[in-house]
């Protein structure tokens, strides 16, 4: 009987095991042995750190990684600050019909690929696009405008794909704010302001800590977005790894390439929990 | 006279084409204890949402101190709220719950601390400060909830069924305790509940709602034994109720009802008028009606039924028996004496039992 119990727990855990395993564990030991080595002759290998020095002697290559880093943390602070409202409005403010469609509204841009929406955002923005158009039909601008290709567009671009990611947590957790808290509150003296800042907030805080940790990391590891509408300037750290891979063919830097910006987003991730006395936990729950 | 500490004026409340609240008046004197009673969905925590301002009448006035306070929002009225689930803030600790208030009106971090102390001590629950939450018991944080606002100095204490989510036994012992919080404080106390032993222990005065509107405001004591609506009969404590049409009925206020099974009851209409062919309900308290096992000690009592115990409810001092009349086959509730002469009482027992007219009731019937 107990033998017959442990055998269907570990086939219940298998799927998960091999999924792990196979596709996670595996492929970064992997990835890791290759970023340690270094190429000395044909097919002949050495272990050594050459590929992480490389990484830190360049410029360009830190400077992105570094711009990449701040950006996404713009992209995860301005996703907040639009999300939080939208997140309260659809939580507390909306009642019944209306919060479920909302809500629903919040989730319909994604039933489409990455790909098409950023195709949307380029229609609207380019120089011969609907925005440039208006402008020109309004005569505001004598000539056609051109909105891609920089640094607002691409946060544009990747607010938008990570909006939902920030908002179904904030959801949940205000959701889940006694209104009778609220209007204690307001019974209490409280101003508008002080009770968001003393009682909504630290409220939603774990919302706000998975939200952001989620938009965070999606940002850091997108390549779509900044690829299709960043300009020449807004170079995304994952591009430098594709273009390791496969332009350059430079598997070891690539691989180093990726294990730093594993490293990076964990201290950030790490960082962001303490900062705001969070857990992991916590905040998966 | 002084001015009363909250006074409503002819209020109303509509939702759409529901009244919630049908031009009610009253007033509440200062250092009292005024309890709103009555079932639930008949407009009390609407009420008590209008005066606390999350709520705009559809007319009429609320005045406190003798101020009107319908322009003033709910962060600026003189009057605090403790909250069905109390409403604590979770995030913070008791001392942050408790100086919350005082944060807000910009007192200094010391005088704050003091006060919140201050308000420790007085709910008996010195040194919490620090504690969280949910690391207090039910009647903790009742209290907590209290001092919370009692440290605003509030006008107005509104109670929104406090007691509601305890149990039993710390719902009974909360009763006395917030009495005497009230009187420690010396504020005074709106209090709306549908329990009516929570409202006649603790109030000074109690108003009877029902679908909206009040239908008695009197003393405990008024309401229990001199009910003016079939209502209020029905609703504050215990009562065997029999409808009929009245058949005879005296200057002097004795009346008759005839039951539709045939029983005769005299009663009392208490100055309400019935006349003869009047359909009328009369009610009896269980304790109105005396049991004995001779026909002779009942022989002074207008009504006067011989009967077998059916069942014996057992609940200490309040033990109950139904009897069930031989003459018309009615269940009828009598409290037991607990005297001990009765103490051998079991079921199919014979017994007489009676209640003088005065004791019964009768109101007439309002068409539905």
């Amino acid at each position: 009987m107990r033998a017959g119990a442990k055998l269907g727990l570990i086939l219940l855990l298998m799927p998960l095991l091999l999924w792990l395993g196979l596709l996670i564990i595996v492929p970064h030991i992997d990835m890791f042995l290759v970023s340690i080595r270094e190429r000395i002759g044909v097919g002949r290998y050495q272990i050594s750190p050459a590929n992480y020095l490389t990484f830190f002697t360049e410029p360009l290559y830190l400077v992105t990684f570094m711009r990449t880093a701040l950006m996404s943390i713009l992209t995860t602070a301005i996703t907040l600050v639009i999300g939080f409202p939208v997140a309260f409005y659809i939580a507390k403010v909306a009642k019944g019909r209306l919060q479920s469609s909302l809500f629903l509204l919040c989730l319909v841009p994604f039933w489409v690929s990455e790909l098409v929406r950023t195709f949307g955002w380029m229609i609207l923005l380019r120089e011969t696009g609907i925005f440039s158009s208006f402008l020109q039909w309004l005569g505001l601008v004598d000539g056609p405008v051109e909105m891609l290709y920089n640094d607002v567009a691409m946060i544009v671009g990747l607010v938008y794909t990570s909006m939902l990611f920030m908002v179904v947590p904030l959801v949940t957790t205000m959701e889940s704010l006694d209104d009778s808290v609220i209007e204690a509150g307001y019974d209490l003296g409280g101003s508008n302001l002080s009770i968001l800042r003393e009682i909504v907030i630290p409220h939603a805080m774990p919302g706000i800590a998975s939200g952001s940790i989620v938009v965070f990391m999606l940002s850091l590891g997108n390549y779509l977005t900044p690829t299709m509408l960043g300009g020449k300037d807004s170079l995304w750290f994952t591009e430098l790894i594709y273009s390791q891979f496969i332009v350059r063919f430079n598997w070891e830097l690539g691989a180093a390439f990726g294990f730093m910006l594993l490293i990076l987003s964990s201290i950030i991730v790490w960082a962001m929990l303490k900062v705001t006395g969070q857990t992991l936990e916590k905040t998966m729950t | 006279m002084t001015t009363a500490d909250l006074e409503c004026l002819e209020l109303s409340k509509r939702f759409g084409d529901f009244t919630a609240v049908d031009q009610v008046s009253f007033s509440v004197p200062s250092g009292t204890f005024f309890s709103i009673l009555g079932p639930s969905g008949c407009g009390k925590t609407t009420i008590m949402r209008m005066v606390a301002g999350f709520l705009d009448p559809s007319s009429g006035d609320i005045q406190i101190k003798g101020k009107s306070v319908l322009d003033v929002a709910p962060n600026k009225r003189p009057v605090n709220m403790v909250f069905q689930h109390l409403a604590l803030f979770p995030m913070m600790n008791i001392a942050d719950n408790i100086g919350y208030g005082l944060r807000r009106q910009g007192l200094a971090k010391s005088e704050i601390a003091r006060k919140v102390d201050e308000a420790l001590d007085r709910i008996g629950l010195p040194g919490i400060g620090k504690r969280k939450v949910e690391e207090l018991s039910g009647g903790q944080k009742q209290r907590v909830a209290i001092a919370r606002c009692m440290v605003l100095e509030p006008d107005v204490l509104l109670l929104d069924e406090p007691l509601g989510a305890l149990d039993l036994k710390l719902r009974e012992h909360m009763k006395i305790e917030l009495k005497s919080l009230q009187a420690a404080f010396d504020t005074t106390f709106v209090y709306i509940t549908h329990d009516q032993s929570e409202a006649l222990v603790m109030s000074d005065q109690i108003a009877v709602m029902n679908k909206g509107r009040f239908e008695q405001v009197g003393s405990g004591r008024d309401l229990y034994y001199r009910p003016q609506t079939a209502f209020v009969a029905g609703f504050v404590g215990e009562s065997n109720r029999w409808r009929g049409k009245v058949t005879r009925s005296d200057a002097g206020g004795a009346l008759q009802l005839t039951t539709e099974a045939g029983l005769v009851v005299t009663g009392a209409d208490n100055g309400r008028g019935l006349a003869v062919g009047a359909e009328a309900q009369i009610f009896v308290r269980p304790e109105a009606i005396r049991i004995s096992r001779k026909q002779d000690e009942l022989a002074h009592f207008e009504n006067r039924m011989v009967g077998k115990v059916q069942s014996l409810l057992f609940n200490g001092a309040a033990s109950r028996a139904i009897l069930r009349s031989e003459a018309n086959g009615d269940d009828i509730e009598v409290t037991l004496p607990q005297s001990g002469e009765f103490a051998d009482l079991t079921r199919g027992d014979d017994l007489h039992f009676g209640w003088s007219g005065e004791q019964a009731n009768a109101f007439a019937v309002e068409a539905d």
